[in-house]
């Protein structure tokens, strides 16, 4: 396996070739804030809290979906850095209708804690107050648009690793929102297997158990790559069982 | 935007004498009150401190004084009233806090700025869902001017109305937060608000 040789703050690191500038700041201990990133899932810098600074170019890149490239110079932290941060979460907060108090994911919620990292004592930006529906029509889970900010970590785990790809984006800008099926209530959607795994995987409380009340949700956000590991891995056939043909040598590429 | 570190506190003189210490409720559920309440035994300690020249739950005084050093500012801006006290909070105090989630982000008091939709009054929306579309008998808007304050067209957070000069979230801030906040504040100091501890909504 080929090694790639950049430094995260100044200090040297390596990691291997394909490896994400996530990644190489990891191996330099430093702890970048993400929202739409999840091990295990597909990168899509969505959420730009991880934006870093890149020697010879003035554009910020979110070290999520960028791969490590040799000789590379990143920063993580810079006050234009925290400031952009600060703003993002700011955003987010005040694009959706996010009230901690009465939300089910109150007190494990990624948005909440997030806006904690970046010292987020209050929002400079006026809140909007969008016009947003909750779909109630699955019989187990529900989707509060409400609480939404557009992380697609339930579109990329239920096509990535559940195979169903239920969940999808429409419309653009302040529209855009998730939708199930063919823009479907998701109760409808007989593609959808009903595991569960968005459920699990959103970071704030749009997607959750329908039983669960303020501050129930407790989501188990390690099982997607829990999961593509035991795949890649083939982690069942030590169980000495024999699989079916169609899932054996299943382990996909995950570049 | 304005920028983040506020103002110093008080005139430096102010530390040579007794502060003068406001608590004010504002559209919020009086739960970061009783959270102030929880203090305790502190509260002795902040009472050898400070003199309470108003609050909702430690004086009867009606009117807001003049020369008010610290004032802890609970709720939203929801109606005439709320925004005639910000007003007068501004004018007459050094420092003035935003204390708990409804006063730094309207929070549940600003779930009805989702009443009638863009462009529209959410205070008429609100009335008329309550008080017409949902009444059993007698429909019809309530108003009583100069007695039961008009709601405003918004509910906003306090920053909105008037400069603040320190945000102490939470839904309601525990009162380990509020101590932490106030002990700093009494000897002249801006408290480090950092961490969960001290920022965290909800």
């Amino acid at each position: 396996m080929s090694v790639i040789t950049l430094t995260v703050d100044g200090c040297d690191v390596a990691v291997p070739a394909g490896a994400s500038l996530l990644q190489a700041a990891g191996a330099a201990g430093v702890k970048l804030p993400t929202l739409c990133h999840l091990d295990g899932l597909t990168p899509v810098g969505a959420c730009r809290l991880c934006l870093v600074a890149l020697e010879g170019t003035t554009k910020l890149l979110p070290a999520c979906a960028t791969e490590a490239a040799e000789g590379m110079a990143v920063s993580t932290t810079s006050p234009e850095l925290r400031e952009y941060r600060r703003m993002a979460v700011e955003l987010f907060f005040a694009e959706g209708n996010h009230i901690c108090a009465y939300c089910v994911s109150n007190g494990a919620c990624e948005l909440q804690d997030v806006a904690v990292t970046v010292g987020m004592d209050h929002s400079r930006f006026p809140y909007r107050y969008p016009q947003r529906p909750v779909d109630a029509s699955h019989p187990w889970f529900a989707l509060d648009h409400n609480h939404c900010i557009l992380c697609t970590r339930c579109v990329r785990v239920c096509d990535e690793i559940e195979g169903a790809h239920v969940w999808d984006l429409a419309e653009r800008g302040s529209d855009c929102r998730i939708i199930s099926g063919l823009d479907q209530p998701w109760g409808e959607v007989e593609a959808c297997t009903s595991c569960g795994k968005c459920v699990e995987v959103c970071p704030t409380g749009a997607l959750f158990h329908r039983e669960d009340g303020t501050s129930e949700k407790h989501p188990h956000r390690e099982l997607p790559f829990q999961l593509r590991l035991a795949r890649e891995q083939g982690q069942w056939r030590n169980q000495g069982q024999a699989l079916p043909q169609a899932l054996e040598g299943g382990g996909e590429d995950p570049s | 935007m304005r920028p983040r570190a506020g103002p110093p506190l008080p005139d430096a003189g102010a530390q040579l004498r007794r502060l003068r210490f406001a608590t004010v409720w504002l559209a919020g559920c009086s739960g970061c009150h009783m959270s102030f309440l929880d203090l305790d035994e502190f509260l002795f300690d902040l009472a050898d401190r400070v003199d309470i020249v108003y609050s909702p739950v430690a004086s009867d005084i009606k009117v807001y004084p003049d020369g008010v050093d610290i004032c802890l500012v609970e709720g939203a801006v929801a109606n005439a009233d709320n925004l005639e006290l910000a007003f007068a909070v501004r004018a007459r105090t050094a420092l003035v806090v935003s204390f708990g989630d409804c006063a730094v982000t309207a929070n549940v008091p600003g779930l009805r700025n989702l009443c009638g939709g863009p462009g529209h009054s959410s205070g008429e929306a609100v009335l008329r869902r309550g008080y017409v579309e949902l009444a059993d008998t007698h429909p019809g808007i309530p108003r009583a001017p100069g007695i039961v304050p008009e709601l405003l067209e918004r509910v906003l957070p306090l920053h909105e109305v008037i400069p603040v000069d320190l945000y102490l979230p939470g839904c309601p801030p525990s009162a380990d937060r509020i101590r932490a906040a106030l002990l700093p504040l009494l000897d002249g100091q801006r408290p480090r608000m950092d961490g969960p501890a001290m920022l965290r909504f909800g």
